[in-house]
């Protein structure tokens, strides 16, 4: 059985409207793997023929051994698909739901029960199990819906924007739990996300823009690409002044809406030059570590929207 | 078979406890039907006598067959109806990544309209003997076997629909344009004697028309009234068991061919 899950020459076209164009990549076992682009970049798309929802125009995709489409009923027995928009019955209880998604993939009986307890310890769920689901808060349906999806063992976890909707302590909580299930269970999960801090604790990132892949690679690998430091600076006339910057300071530089991104290896004493050379143009400037939106900034020149 | 009937199962059970738990659902399939017996079947009960029916026959009788098949067909719309937003985002998206073959999905879902359907047929058949209506056992079997395969075809008919829909209005626009003339063209409303040979062949290509003529034969099997000029029950049944047959078919292609 092959460890890995082989994307090859993917491209997905909506009419005339291409997707997702010639995507290449592969995960390992175990990674936590993570889709991070601006709306419309094609990491929806992704997600749904990854998880057998939609077909490709082309393309090979491979599952620990098992093509997605030609075996599709042995894929989908190996996947965990939590969805962006909530997918529990909001009048079932909890175990209810969880029940019947065991029912769904062949568990049954004592085995299915003892299953789903295990499940509701591992989450904190043990307390809410006769709660209706519509009487939870959205952190706690988002922990049902990832305990649903793990019911059945699968190898592979698949998640849609899983922090969306989720408050900062609730995502922290999120991200830990998804963390320890690739480390401990050898489970890989693959999920989509425009948050920076979300794809930050992946082992790896893919960066998509425009159904295009951009980057792929570790967090801390992409933002190496990035020399030193990144300064903004924000203008109200951003073109004049870039091309000034670039001018006299001789660097490059990139700009978004009122800022002017420049990377420097020297930040502190750059920030000195561009205050004394451009006293008057600058409303504010910052110095800042590389983030993965820089990394994104650089490859793709557009905002990260 | 296991694998089969456990998913199956699962998904039929779901239907029910959900509309166990939003009852007001089965007050609104079953008020609005009992409000047009009323209403309708009191206002011609005077004035029409329906033609090749026995003379004890009036008009509130009459449609009585046609009401409870309108129940039928308002809880098989309102038990599908849930689909297209379900499809759409929600719970159905997680079941039609499950290794679940369409083919169940579909059985699960239908089997569950179906029930539905029936347990508010069957509370409406509590009112026959109201209106004269006598029961021997085998035609209450007859009946019941007729309303069952009549509740599973419409429902089937139902998720043709809901599957192929993306909003919730579409499926309303499709239920005033065709499920309610079916129904008005049936020999609900009116029979299909003494009608103009056009009408009279619209409604013999309606499946429903098979469907209260086998209800009516299997209501009156021990009173042997006249009640017009309709198919025999086993050409009636024939026909209905073919309908379900490839409406079950229809709403699995359908649901295969656009899952999302």
């Amino acid at each position: 059985m092959s460890n890995h899950i082989t994307v090859e020459d993917l491209t997905h076209m909506y009419d005339t409207r291409c997707a997702l164009d010639h995507v290449n990549f592969s995960v390992e076992r175990g990674e936590v793997f993570g889709f991070l682009g601006p709306n419309g970049s094609g990491k929806t798309t992704l997600f749904k023929i990854l998880s057998t929802l939609i077909t490709p125009t082309s393309g090979v995709i491979n599952l620990f051994g098992h093509n997605i489409h030609t075996e599709q009923k042995s894929v989908r027995k190996l996947l965990g698909v939590v969805f962006q928009s909530p997918a529990l019955d909001d009048k079932l209880t909890v175990y209810e739901n969880l029940r019947h998604q065991g029912h769904l993939y062949g568990l049954r009986g004592r085995h299915l029960k003892h299953r789903i307890n295990e499940l509701l310890l591992q989450f904190e769920l043990n307390d809410r199990t006769n709660d209706i689901v519509e009487e939870l808060s959205g952190g706690l349906q988002r922990r049902v819906e990832i305990a649903k999806a793990l019911l059945h063992s699968p190898q592979v976890l698949l998640l849609d924007e899983p922090s969306s909707g989720l408050d900062i302590g609730v995502r922290r909580q999120l991200s830990q739990y998804l963390t320890s299930l690739a480390e401990n269970e050898g489970i890989s999960i693959l999920l989509t996300t425009h948050l920076m801090d979300e794809a930050d604790e992946c082992t790896r990132v893919l960066i998509l823009d425009e159904g295009r892949l951009v980057a792929i690679g570790t967090p801390d690998d992409l933002k190496s690409q990035i020399g030193g430091n990144v300064v903004l600076v924000e203008t109200k006339n951003c073109q004049s002044l870039s091309n000034k910057i670039e001018d006299e300071l001789n660097v490059s530089t990139t700009v978004t809406d009122n800022f002017i991104h420049i990377e420097s290896t020297r930040g502190n004493e750059f920030i000195k030059d561009i205050m004394v050379a451009f006293p008057d143009d600058i409303q504010s400037i910052r110095l800042s570590k590389p983030t993965l939106e820089d990394v994104f900034i650089k490859l793709t020149g557009n905002k990260f929207v | 078979m296991v694998n089969i009937l456990v998913p199956v199962s699962t998904i039929w059970w779901r239907e029910i406890i959900r509309f166990y738990r939003q009852r007001s659902r089965l007050f609104s399939a079953i008020a609005q039907p009992l409000v047009f017996w009323i209403l309708i079947g009191s206002g011609l009960n005077a004035s029409f006598q329906p033609s090749g029916f026995n003379k004890e026959i009036g008009y509130i009788e009459y449609f009585y067959p046609g009401i409870v098949v309108l129940v039928l067909l308002f809880t098989a719309i309102f038990a599908t109806i849930s689909v297209v937003n379900e499809r759409r985002e929600g719970f159905l998206q997680s079941v039609l990544v499950s290794p679940v073959s369409r083919g169940s999905i579909i059985l699960g879902q239908a089997l569950g309209g179906t029930t539905l359907a029936l347990i508010q047929g069957l509370l409406l058949l509590c009112l026959a003997p109201l209106i004269g209506i006598k029961f021997s056992i085998t035609s209450f079997i007859i009946t019941i076997g007729v309303m069952t395969l009549l509740a599973f075809g419409l429902t089937n008919l139902g998720l043709i629909i809901a599957w192929r829909m993306d909003s919730t209005q579409g499926f309303h626009a499709i239920m005033n344009l065709i499920l309610i003339p079916i129904w008005l063209l049936s020999g609900a409303f009116f029979p299909t004697t003494g009608t103009p040979i056009w009408l009279e062949w619209v409604m013999k290509l309606n499946p429903l028309t098979y469907g209260l003529a086998a209800f009516r034969t299997g209501i009156y099997r021990n009173t042997y009234q006249q009640i017009g000029n309709i198919p025999s029950l086993t050409h009636s049944i024939s026909i209905i068991v073919v309908f379900c047959v490839l409406t079950y078919l229809a709403a699995t292609l359908t649901a295969t061919s656009k899952s999302i």
